[in-house]
């Protein structure tokens, strides 16, 4: 059933068919209405789950963690500075293993406060151990939440997916929403792997000696590794029951390109039309868009970038005293290769910040009059 | 021609800033900002000498509009951002502003600690029992059964009663006033911020959008007299049994005792700790 509907609803409704049985959230600006919705939901009997507005966002991610411990599916959403409060109870969820799923509505962290788009909080979250996913569309927002819990519940680790505070979150779209029926295929009911039970008990949370604790660790990054298959696999899955995957990147244009732009979330539809302007004009310039960022798609990214000339990524956040986010982690992908492109690092779209066909443009002229790239990132747009 | 009130209030506003303001029209924000004012002029202090420090929330938005020493903290946390400035810089007054859910659900645990730990601070809680700026959801005073977003068949949680919960932690003074009783508002503030200790204020304020449209007060005015119809003085309730007080909350002054501030105990300590074991 086609239906149009926010970015926000898309969240709400992919939580539906996954069935979920807990919600603890809070609210926050832009993530109300996907809580909101959810809330309804549940008094009304849409979804058989239980809905509880808490007192935090640590509160929330703890309250997911119980839940998901005592056996049931657990989502929560937040966005921001709710996201940094939650930071200590994100590496908990990994370190007990929970396959927890939370929305996150990227938005950029105070002060000066600010309620608009950029990936500062998500990003800042990249060591905690959560699978991330940044969509570009209300459905790839849909569909992702319902492959989150697939690829979740097989590695036992959780998921944080992430859309575009207002350009998706508040933004309505068609979306073809799945049969429930269909979605009932593809993610059976929850059966936890282990969990709280008094006939066969466990225990979350014990004390473990340096060995042991470091043997955890291991295993934590032996399935985030294992996760790619698994996630490919999921992807194949729902492409056979829906008719639509995503891939953990996307490559476009990008045969033959001299230059190849990368960015993620919805700065990837402006490009798409930035890419094909100047393809007509001649000009030998591609796309890579990145949707999984952890565990990270090596293979994919070496892929489409090792015969380019020149790579230019966009980045909406900062790490402070070094460079773009996802620029560092291209180039420490590309490093080993024994042909790599030079990789530029640019800047802009914080805070809300517009990033317009004409930005974009000027990213990719910039980086082709460069011959060497920049130590520092290269900044675009803003006033001081 | 402005009137002298009027007069009064801009003397303290940021012009050139922050105008238009965000709150909806008669949003009771306004009326509390007022009574602030008019009570920081009366006791004749000085601009510089304030620290009006909010976390989030409409009520947050306060500061950013006065021509105090002003802090727009995170949410929950005035309190902390507040009792830092208060060690690092004991000699300045020190208010800060909180909403219902900033005061008692995120920074709950902050605001009973406070209490606890009697700092000289002066907390005015702006109790409108909803979620004003995130749209309306239930907060830890929305009433009982009452509408909110995230409860649109009815509230299955019970509130808190701020005044009561500052008074048990350990608050030094505590009042209620109201948005309607505009002079009884002015005059608690005025005694808050003179008290040396913890002080706090509740403000019940009227969100008409929020709270009022989902709970059949969809007009400020209709909410301003339920205030007025639902209010006793504590000097009135005094001679009245516990059955008539039913459905009807309490306003003045709930808790005034001396104990020593947490400042003063800070100094005191030192010297005993100086004279035990000298340099
Ligand atoms: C850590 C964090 N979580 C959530 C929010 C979003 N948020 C902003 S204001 C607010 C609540 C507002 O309600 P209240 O504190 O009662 O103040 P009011 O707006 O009614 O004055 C929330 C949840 C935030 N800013 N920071």
């Amino acid at each position: 059933m086609i239906k149009v509907m926010i970015g926000n609803h898309a969240v709400s409704y992919g939580v539906m068919l996954s069935r979920v049985q807990v919600i603890p959230a809070y609210p926050i600006t832009p993530q109300t209405s996907i809580v909101e919705e959810l809330s309804e939901f549940c008094a009304d009997g849409h979804l058989n789950a239980r809905f509880i507005k808490v007192e935090s966002e640590h509160s929330a991610m703890a309250c997911c963690i119980g839940a998901s411990a005592a056996g049931a599916r657990t989502f929560t959403a937040t966005s921001s500075q709710g996201l940094a409060l939650m930071h200590e109870m994100l590496h908990w969820a990994t370190g007990a293993r929970l396959p927890i799923v939370m929305a996150n509505v990227n938005r950029a962290l105070g002060p000066p406060w600010n309620i608009w788009n950029d990936q500062t909080d998500s990003l800042s979250q990249r060591d905690t151990g959560w699978l991330q996913f940044y969509c570009e569309s209300n459905q790839e927002v849909l569909d992702t939440v319902i492959q989150s819990f697939k690829i979740s519940e097989e590695v036992l680790l959780p998921t944080m997916l992430v859309l575009d505070a207002f350009f998706l979150s508040h933004t309505a779209e068609a979306v073809d929403v799945p049969d429930a029926q269909d979605v009932d295929r593809y993610l059976p009911r929850y059966q936890a792997r282990y969990r709280l039970d008094v006939d066969n008990p466990h225990s979350f949370g014990n004390l473990a000696t340096p060995e042991y604790y470091q043997g955890f660790r291991n295993k934590i990054q032996d399935d985030m590794i294992r996760a790619r298959t698994v996630a490919k696999k999921a992807d194949e899955d729902f492409e056979s029951i829906f008719h639509r995957s995503y891939g953990f990147t996307e490559a476009y244009q990008c045969e033959g390109a001299d230059l190849i732009l990368v960015t993620s979330g919805t700065v990837v539809s402006t490009s798409r039309i930035v890419i094909d302007e100047l393809r007509k004009e001649g000009r030998k310039v591609g796309l890579l868009k990145i949707r999984m960022f952890r565990p990270f798609p090596f293979d994919d990214v070496i892929g489409a970038l090792k015969d380019a000339k020149k790579v230019a990524v966009l980045d909406r956040a900062i790490s402070f005293g070094h460079s773009g986010i996802f620029a560092q982690e291209i180039m420490s992908a590309m490093y080993n290769q024994p042909s790599k492109p030079l990789i530029y690092s640019y800047i802009t779209g914080l805070g809300g910040l517009d990033v317009t066909p004409r930005i974009i443009t000027d990213i990719i002229n910039d980086a082709c009059e460069r011959d060497i790239p920049p130590q520092e990132s290269i900044w675009i747009g803003g006033k001081s | 021609m402005v009137k002298e009130v009027t007069k009064l209030i801009h003397k303290y506003l940021r012009h050139d800033k922050k105008f238009p303001h965000v709150w909806c029209p008669g949003c009771g924000n306004g009326v509390i900002l007022g009574a602030l004012i008019r009570a920081i002029d009366r006791l004749g202090l000085e601009k510089d000498e304030i620290v009006l420090a909010s976390g989030i929330g409409c009520s947050g938005r306060m500061p950013v509009y006065v021509d105090f020493n002003t802090l727009h903290a995170t949410h929950g946390r005035a309190l902390t951002f507040a009792t830092g400035i208060k060690l690092a810089k004991s000699s300045l007054t020190v208010i800060t502003v909180m909403g219902d859910g900033d005061a008692t659900a995120i920074g709950g645990n902050h605001f009973i600690h406070a209490a606890r730990r009697n700092l000289n601070i002066t907390a005015i809680i702006i109790n409108n029992q909803i979620y004003g700026m995130t749209g309306g959801q239930s907060s830890p005073t929305t009433p009982y059964g009452c509408y909110a977003s995230t409860a649109t068949y009815g509230h299955i949680e019970h509130a808190f009663s701020i005044a009561e919960l500052a008074k048990t932690a350990g608050a030094s003074f505590v009042g209620r006033g109201t948005v309607y009783h505009i002079h009884l508002l002015e005059k608690l503030i005025k005694h808050a911020i003179v008290k040396r200790g913890f002080s706090v204020v509740e403000v019940i304020s009227n969100c008409h959008i929020q709270f009022g449209r989902r709970n059949q007060m969809e007009d400020p005015v209709t909410m301003l007299e339920w205030m007025r119809d639902h209010s006793v003085t504590v000097e009135k309730a005094k001679d009245m049994e516990a059955e008539a007080l039913k459905g009807f909350f309490t306003i003045g002054i709930l808790a005034d005792v001396e104990k020593p501030i947490y400042t003063e105990e800070y100094t005191n300590i030192q010297k005993r700790a100086k004279l035990l074991n000298p340099l």
